[in-house]
């Protein structure tokens, strides 16, 4: 675009300003006002969600403890070469001394032990007791014998090798151990078999909700072409069936199925009262996998429907027709012609659910028992029960991590601007 | 598919009729859950399961009590007024700072759109016991945890994207020269913006809203590592009674809950006819 006329005077607006610079200022304000709109919303979300997803991404390798803690001891104790198999020399005993009587004022030394316990077990009680020893130690030394004397543990090198390996303020142990790993003498090394389990609930989370994702298809996609080849009166009658269960709290539907599987529930009472089986032989359907899955399916299944339904709706009847008149009967009609075009639709419901599920807590908690528990049923325990909250958070950071990836595959099929509700 | 053709074969209508059979099967599992609990919370025993008299619609089978017992009972009605002070708050909150967003999102020159969009779709996408751990994490460093801000905030940040998705979605069918005949006609710019384009794209704003509402009212993991004993929700004290002792009460409340989703689903109905007839389209 030219911003001059045919004898070369600059275009100006009726004030005189150039055309051009007007046209700039303009943009530029009405860019900054959208901006502002958003701005509170923006720095609202920033504050109350996004900061803890940060500070939780920042949990999971945070490592301060040690150093605050007993910050002359870690100097020290730098100094020391844990590969030779000796106890550290006088002054790192000295310097622990120092550090412990300030710990025990400020009652910080309990919360070292319990941290360290994660790593090795038995340190708790060793730093209880060594702090309840401690106002009863000379002040002159020698520290090393009186601290091996309060418990014998201080001379034994894996004591040091512990706090020594986390001395430093960042660390992988938390992610190391949420996938079952530990830093052994020879560097890096898989746990114990039968310490594993952090990995195998990954691993079950997975397929659960592969599983919940199949199923939600098999039953979502006949509902799904039901509602879009019939008449918009009839489907909009019928699409209440799946809004209102879409609508229905959570909590509900959880309950709902906890009367209904339960041994003494509505299904077996009908089952022993048709005498399919009998009152001995009453199925167990719940506190397990199964209890899991069919409440899950029942819970995510209009996640299902609602994408495929939206993307069946544009697939136009006349290509099954052209498809029939040219020759192919019913099956191929559909499998050929019509199944490939709602393709896009089994990607947005499944990804969906999948997403959904992985992530799910509520319900594996109520119905799943032992057997049929997720990956975020652990982060749940570790942040309330055994206040681990560092392994909380790098097992949290990898189901984010996961969660992530496929919201970014979902977003290249569906677009995140083309999310539709209810 | 609508209807079956006079000239189909037998192998046609026997797949007619057991489509629709198997659908209805579907819709059953679908539906049955939550109608089966409606006749059990009048059970006037404290089983969970339909009793001998309730079969024979005997009178003395059902009975109110455990409707009687959650209207009394002190800790379901603390929940009660622990959620209904927390959720229109929140979804207040939510409908506010999403609207005013939205309405900025919609102008055509927005620097940085999709990463903007991405950060406020988040709450949305990411798993709830992750938010949950971080807020839990973050809101104790600086004494949130355990507040009532604190969880009316949380869920006031997840109410958001449901408010931003709806709102955006009425704006693409906004006509933006009504803003500039509002302005040429001397409206200053939030006088056109409560004047012209709030009525327009009230249903977004409304459906959303209820999206807020019922994240709030509905949610139960956030809260249950937010909250102290002082924010019990109504889904909390459900999710406590069903873990550890599980009460017939929970049914009638339960119940209760199925009306209100009722009520809420018929309300966006109402909406989108309401829509789709300003749109020019004819409602189903």
């Amino acid at each position: 675009m030219s911003d001059t006329t045919d004898n070369g005077q600059v275009l100006t607006t009726q004030d005189g300003k150039p055309l051009k610079a007007a046209l700039r200022r303009a943009l530029r304000r009405e860019k900054l006002r959208a901006f502002l709109l958003i701005a509170p919303l923006l720095i609202f979300v920033l504050i109350t969600f996004v900061a803890p997803i940060v500070d939780m991404l920042f949990r999971s390798v945070e490592n301060s403890i040690v150093a605050d803690t007993l910050p002359k001891t870690v100097i020290e104790l730098n100094k020391w070469d844990s590969s030779s198999g000796e106890a550290p020399g006088e002054e790192v005993y000295a310097a622990l001394y120092d550090d412990m009587l300030i710990a025990v004022d400020l009652k910080t030394h309990t919360r070292l032990g319990s941290r360290l316990n994660y790593e090795q077990s038995g340190i708790s009680s060793l730093f209880r007791k060594t702090g309840r020893r401690i106002k009863r130690m000379d002040e002159d030394g020698p520290f090393k014998d009186q601290f091996i004397g309060a418990d014998k543990k201080w001379g034994e090198v894996e004591t040091w090798q512990v706090l020594q390996q986390f001395s430093p303020r960042y660390t992988d142990g938390y992610f190391l151990n949420a996938f079952d790993a530990q830093r052994g003498p020879e560097g890096i090394e898989m746990k114990p078999e039968n310490e594993q389990i952090y990995m195998f609930l990954f691993g079950r989370t997975l397929f659960l909700s592969i599983v919940i994702t199949l199923s939600c298809l098999l039953l979502g996609y006949p509902i799904a072409f039901l509602l879009a080849s019939l008449p918009l009166r009839t489907s909009n009658l019928l699409m209440i069936l799946v809004l209102l269960p879409f609508w229905t709290s959570l909590l509900v539907r959880t309950s709902a199925w906890k009367v209904l599987l339960q041994q003494q529930g509505v299904i077996n009472d009908f089952l022993v009262w048709t005498r399919l089986i009998d009152d001995a032989g009453r199925l167990v359907m719940i506190n397990n996998q199964t209890g899991t899955i069919i409440a899950m399916t029942h819970i995510l299944l209009p996640f299902m429907i609602l994408p495929l339904y939206s993307v069946m709706k544009t697939i136009s009847p006349s290509y099954v027709r052209a498809a029939k008149s040219l020759g192919a009967n019913d099956w191929t009609a559909f499998w050929r012609v019509y199944f490939p075009q709602s393709v896009p639709g089994i990607g947005a419901g499944a990804i969906l659910v999948f997403i959904l599920s992985i992530g799910y807590y509520i319900t594996p908690e109520l119905v799943g028992g032992t057997s049929g528990i997720f990956i975020s049923n652990r982060i749940a325990y570790h942040i309330s029960s055994s206040l681990n909250w560092g392994l909380a958070a790098s097992l949290g950071t990898l189901l984010l991590v996961a969660v992530l990836v496929l919201f970014v595959v979902y977003d290249k099929i569906v677009g995140i601007d083309n999310v539709k509700l209810g | 598919m609508s209807a079956l053709p006079p000239y189909a074969s037998p192998l046609q209508r026997t797949w007619f009729y057991s489509f629709r059979i198997i659908c209805g099967l579907i819709f059953f599992f679908l539906i049955f859950p939550i109608l089966v609990i409606l006749p059990l919370s009048f059970n006037a025993q404290d089983f969970f399961t339909f009793t001998k008299e309730m079969l024979s619609f005997d009178p003395a089978g059902y009975s109110f009590k455990h409707y009687n017992d959650f209207f009394t009972n002190p800790d379901w009605q603390q929940a009660l007024v622990n959620s209904v002070l927390i959720a229109p708050v929140a979804t207040l909150l939510a409908t506010a700072f999403g609207t005013i967003a939205a309405v900025g999102l919609s102008q055509s020159h927005v620097p940085y759109k999709p990463a903007i969009m991405a950060i406020l779709i988040s709450p949305m996408i990411v798993p709830l016991i992750i938010s949950a751990a971080g807020m839990y994490f973050f809101y104790s460093r600086i004494g949130l945890q355990g507040t009532y801000w604190g969880v009316v905030l949380a869920h006031a940040a997840l109410g958001t994207p449901f408010v931003i998705i709806t709102v955006t979605a009425t704006l693409v069918g906004f006509d933006r020269s009504l803003v500039r005949a509002s302005a040429s006609l001397g409206a200053n710019p939030v006088t056109t913006f409560f004047k012209v384009q709030m009525p327009l794209i009230v249903p977004g704003v409304v459906s959303g809203a209820l999206f807020a509402f019922i994240t709030s009212f509905d949610e139960v993991v956030v809260v249950l590592f937010l909250g102290s004993a002082g924010q019990k929700t109504l889904p909390w004290q459900m999710f406590t009674g069903l873990r550890e002792q599980i009460s017939p009460t929970i049914l009638a409340v339960a119940s209760l809950m199925v009306a209100i989703s009722i009520a809420l689903l018929t309300v966006l109905e109402l909406l989108r006819r309401r829509s789709e007839r300003l749109r020019g389209l004819t409602p189903g």
